[in-house]
This record gives C-alpha cells, structure tokens and sequence, in this order.
C-alpha cells in the first residue's frame, strides 16, 4: 500500500474546537474540575486565535477556527492535494500547564480525541502521540498507552520546553520511542518556562515565532552534545515548523566548536553535522528561503544530505499562498523523496500502519 | 632526507620537548617516558605552534557518562584551536583522514657510530662515550 502513497504530509493541525470537544475524553475527576474551575481553553500564545500565522484567511471557515474537525481537513487539504497520509500534530496547551498530573490527564484526553475524532474517521490519518514532558514517567506512560495503535507515528514535544531535550532527565523518553519506532517529532512552540529568546522576552509576535528557530538550533545542539544519538541509535527527531535555511549554517558553526572542544563531549564520536544528517529531519513549511530558485537550490544543496527534508503543509498555517507547497526551487530530482520516500524511511510505523 | 643529531640524551630528558630548525623547517621533539616523537611545529589546521600545546590523554567515550581515559600525555593539544593530535601517528582526532600533523622518525644512537658516520651535528660537540637524539628529516 505504502508503494502507491505519492505524498505524505508530515505537519497538519488537527485544532481542539474548545474544552468542550475534550470533556467527554477527560476522567470523571478532571470533567468536573474543568467545569468547576470554568476553563474554557487552553489556548497557548504560541499562536494567538486571530494571528495571520495562525490560520490562513481562506481556511479560516465561518466559525473563524480553522482545521477543528476532519471535514475541513479533508475538503481544504487532503483531498484538494491527492494527500496519501497526513500526521497530525495537536497543539494546545497540555506543555504549558505546571501541574504534572493535570498535564498527564490532558494529554491522554487529546491522543484520545484524535484517535476517536480524526483517525477513525479517515483512513489516511495518522497522528503525533502528545506528552507530558513536565513529568518524564508521565510523558512515557502516555507514550506506552498509545504505542499499540500503529497510527500513533510520532512523539511530540515542543521546542521550548523546561530543559534543554538533550539532558539524562528526558532519556526515558527516547528509549520508549526508539523501542517502538515512534520519531521525536519536535514541534515550533514554547511552554513559556522562560523567554523565548535567551536575552528575555522579546515585545513582538513576530520576534517570538522567529526565535523559535534558535529554540530549535539549541534543541539540536543539546541533543548531539549530551550523546543522545548515541545513546539511542536508532532515534530519528523531526523539527517540524522549524525553518530549514538555518541549519546548514548552524551546523558549520556547531561542528568547528566541537573540533576544538571535543573532549569534554567524547561520546561525539563525529563531526555534528554527520550525526544530524543521520538522525535529524525537517518539514518544508516553513522554508524560510529567499525568492530565487537557484539560491533555493543552493541552499537545499547544503544540507548535504538528500534524506533530510520531509513534506508538510502545516495546515492550517499560513505559510504560502494558493497551493505552492513545495517551496520554488527545490530541485525536481528530490520531490519524490520529499514527498514519500523520506517519510518513509523517518517513520518506520507508516508502513506498519498501512498493512 | 638527512639524519641530525639534535642534542645529547642526558639533556633531553622524559617529559620534555624540544623545538629544533632543521634547514629553516621547525620541528617539535617531545620525549614521552623515554618514547621520542617528531612533529613539524605547524599544526596544519591553521599553523599555531604544536611546542606550546599542552600533552593530554586519549579521552574517549562507548556512551555518554561511560568515560575511558588512556593513552596519558601521547596527545598534543595546539594552543590555538584545540585540535588533538596524536603523536604516535601525527592524525588530528577529528579529521583523521584529511588533516594530520608531518611526523618524522627519531632514534638514539651511540657517541661512537655518530662520530664517522655522515650526520649533521648540531652546535654541540659529539663524544663517543654519550648517547644522542637523532632525527631523520
């Protein structure tokens, strides 16, 4: 089945509509608290309701939610660009919330929404396993609970989190995703545990959504650096939402520090940008690249690595305008393998799933 | 290809370095516990001077925390950007196939046999009953 799919989408939203879509999921504890305590939402100002980012103006529907239930998904991407399979990865506000118990129960609330209100419902459908990361033991019993459904591909963090990813706290984590296929998928966004830049918090949305690039660079670093590639082998990370311009850059800069500084981290074994190469994938929206074809080639040329870039609309994002998924310039001999090929080799549960 | 007889051995004792000019080339000899080695003195990532790099151990890792030290004293380390080198092979730790430090071979050899044969005597005077540094370069 898998040998006829000719576009995997790596990054579409499924949006909870409000904390009423969640009730009839949460346990009897939390339904009544979140009616008691009258939470409406859990909104995050990752992206904000009325943001352009946050929706594209024509996907945006009469309610003004964008992508909140599957006909929309269907009609607006799916079906309107032949989409073989689509990953969607829930945002809300599980990552943001301070108590772990609360976090836990939100999450299973959410992977069990999807899978009763999007997966079921098309057969196309796969989906990020949302966790707790507030509590590692959580993160990986939710992780273990949703394991069994093959069309849970992915782990999803955020990029800006409470620690950086790399560190031994988190390693459960990636032995229970590694052990069951599933890629770390680490989605633009912040808990909002500290400023989104590292010189304090900017004024502007604009100054936070690009500052996720550097929470992604610094993801990347401490993941090399702490040795969790090689820890676990066979981990795969997405950056989803992430840009992909900056990394070619970033990896020159990261692999000449390591050179002179490699001792103090000698389970780096190899240059940085070979470790990345094996271990780290992007979605193409956004790309972040300039209006030239020919530099847009140049670019994707440094990545060095064909392997690297998966395909994603991030529906309902606004991200291009009509339907120019693919950015212009990236060379025609790797859209298949954007488009299909390297999603399968990231996700090993795509095939899985389809059998 | 020449053989030069850079100092006595009494005078260049275990754990000391010496930087020498061999025909306006400059060469680092280092006496580790009585093993002597020969760089030239460029390091060849960006020429910093391999005589003032600190001599550290082989620090290498199965996994992260697993730690294994070995090999003490047989790395030099340049002073400029940290590159490793080993000294037994002259191969930078990190670009072990492309960038890699000239090495040259070094050996004692008796007072006696230098006296008659073709060598290159430093500014020192040569007795036969002492053993000397001898570097081929």
């Amino acid at each position: 089945m898998a040998a006829s799919w000719s576009t995997i989408d790596c990054d579409v939203h499924a949006n909870v509509p409000g904390m009423q879509a969640l009730l009839p999921y949460l346990d009897d504890q939390w339904r009544d608290s979140v009616i008691d305590r009258g939470l409406n939402s859990l909104e995050s100002i990752n992206y904000p309701p009325n943001a352009p980012l946050t929706a594209r103006a024509d996907w945006r529907g009469k309610s003004g939610q964008p992508a909140d239930n599957v006909d929309t998904l269907r009609a607006q991407a799916l079906d309107r660009w032949n989409i073989d399979i689509a990953i969607c990865n829930c945002l809300y506000g599980v990552q943001l919330l301070f108590s772990e118990d609360m976090a836990a129960a939100f999450a299973k609330a959410i992977n069990d929404w999807v899978a009763k209100e999007w997966l079921d419902r098309d057969p196309r459908l796969r989906a990020s396993i949302v966790v707790p990361m507030q509590n590692t033991d959580y993160a990986v019993a939710e992780i273990e609970r949703c394991a069994p459904d093959s069309r849970f591909v992915q782990v999803l963090v955020l990029a800006m989190g409470e620690a950086p990813l790399g560190r031994r706290e988190y390693w459960p984590v990636f032995e229970a995703a590694q052990r069951h296929g599933l890629p770390i998928g680490i989605h633009a966004g912040s808990s909002y545990r500290h400023p989104v830049t590292s010189l304090g918090w900017p004024s502007w949305y604009a100054e936070d959504y690009c500052a996720q690039a550097q929470g992604f660079q610094a993801q990347v670093a401490s993941l090399v650096c702490e040795g969790v590639f090689a820890k676990y082998p066979a981990l795969k990370v997405v950056l989803i939402e992430s840009g992909v311009t900056w990394l070619p850059a970033f990896l020159w800069r990261l692999t000449k520090f390591w050179r002179g500084v490699r001792a103090e981290v000698p389970w780096v074994g190899r240059p940085p940008y070979e470790i990345v190469r094996d271990h780290v994938r992007l979605t193409i929206q956004p790309f972040d690249g300039p209006n030239e074809p020919e530099a847009v080639a140049r670019l994707v040329d440094q990545l060095q690595s064909d392997d690297m870039l998966l395909f994603s609309s991030d529906f309902p994002h606004w991200q291009f305008d009509g339907d120019e998924i693919m950015p212009r310039g990236i060379p025609q001999r790797l859209h298949t393998k954007i488009k299909r090929d390297n999603a399968l080799a990231t996700y090993a549960r795509l095939a899985t799933a389809a059998a | 290809m020449a053989r030069h007889v850079i100092a006595p051995l009494k005078e260049f004792p275990a754990g000391s370095r010496k930087l020498v000019d061999i025909r306006g080339r400059p060469i680092v000899v280092f006496n580790i516990n009585g093993e002597f080695f020969a760089l030239a003195n460029r390091c060849p990532h960006q020429g910093g001077s391999l005589v003032n790099g600190t001599l550290v151990g082989l620090l290498e890792a199965s996994e992260p925390g697993c730690y294994r030290y070995s090999r003490r004293g047989e790395i030099v380390r340049c002073p400029w950007h940290g590159w490793e080198f080993d000294l037994r092979t002259g191969k930078s730790w990190c670009e072990p196939d492309r960038v890699r430090a000239r090495q040259f071979a070094v050996s004692i050899a008796p007072g006696a046999t230098l006296i008659e044969g073709p060598y290159v005597a430093e500014t020192f005077p040569v007795r036969v009953e002492d053993d000397y540094v001898v570097l081929e370069a």
